[in-house]
């Protein structure tokens, strides 16, 4: 029996805007990085599906989001550290405190 | 009239989870709450790999992101003290904006998933990749075999990690 790949890609479509609109209206780090990680977990779904669905022989999608989700973990280790560190210097991780690049 | 099988009924309700949880990870306005709702979402991700057959990415999916980064993410929310300083007042023009950028984005794509010929197929449940298969393509040198991409992987997490202690550790 089968699952018709629009479901997939719907869903799929729905957590990559719900990562948008996160994206954009968020104010902690945080939150923001929770929103990335939506939009990477979409775009993994669909590398997944489209390899079953088109090329069901070979394993490129597959792999892309192996290699995706390691990176993403790599991403977020290095993005927390940095979070972490700017907590550490001031006291808060809004978006809006953190301007002190700003020249 | 076809009859429904097991698979279908998982997927619906794992699709209705997910789309659910991934709303509320980006509207809840408890960070923890979001943290959950996205740990959900991700089990789910883990739950659509099983169904299309690619256990080993599932299983993957489960370590690493459900077991790794959302413990990682709930930390680095303690230690930060993300659930008290949530204030999330943003300007009702650029909410708008933003609401109508995302609304607008999804309606584009939905439209274009739904009237596009070419999605309309359907994907056989639970036929099994074997994992030695995935190995022995993750491993080997020859042509569509992914050695180097690996290698190059795992130099990138040594020095993601290197680089996280690095910013991280205090002076």
């Amino acid at each position: 029996m089968e699952i018709n790949v629009v479901c997939y890609l719907m869903v799929a479509a729905v957590m990559l805007f719900a990562g948008v609109y996160g994206f954009f209206t968020r104010r902690n780090l945080l939150a923001t990085l929770i929103s990335v990680e939506l939009m990477l977990n979409a775009a993994n779904i669909n590398f997944a599906v489209f390899n079953r669905y088109l090329f069901p022989g070979v394993l490129e999608g597959h792999f892309f989001t192996l290699f995706g989700i390691a990176i993403s973990a790599a991403e977020t280790a290095v993005a927390i550290a940095i979070m972490i560190n700017v907590y550490r210097n001031v006291r808060n991780i809004q978006t809006d405190d953190i301007s002190d690049l700003k020249g | 009239m076809e009859e429904i099988t097991l698979q279908q009924v998982i997927f619906g309700i794992v699709a209705l989870m997910m789309m659910v949880c991934s709303v509320l990870a980006v509207t809840s306005g408890k960070i923890l709450r979001a943290a959950t709702a996205l740990l959900l979402v991700l089990f789910g991700t883990a739950v659509c790999y099983f169904i299309l057959g690619y256990t080993y990415l599932g299983a993957v999916q489960l370590s690493v992101y459900a077991g790794g980064i959302v413990v990682l993410y709930v930390f680095s929310i303690l230690l930060t003290r993300s659930d008290k300083n949530m204030n999330e007042r943003i300007p009702r023009g650029r909410w708008f904006a933003a609401l109508a950028t995302t609304v607008a984005g999804f309606v584009l794509v939905a439209f274009l998933l739904l009237s596009h010929g070419f999605a309309l197929g359907g994907i056989p449940a639970l036929e099994e990749l074997a994992p030695g298969v995935v190995g022995e393509a993750l491993i080997g040198t020859g042509k569509y075999q992914f050695v180097l991409p690996f290698e190059a992987v795992s130099v990138l997490l040594l020095a993601c990690m290197i680089g996280a202690i690095m910013i991280a550790r205090k002076h």
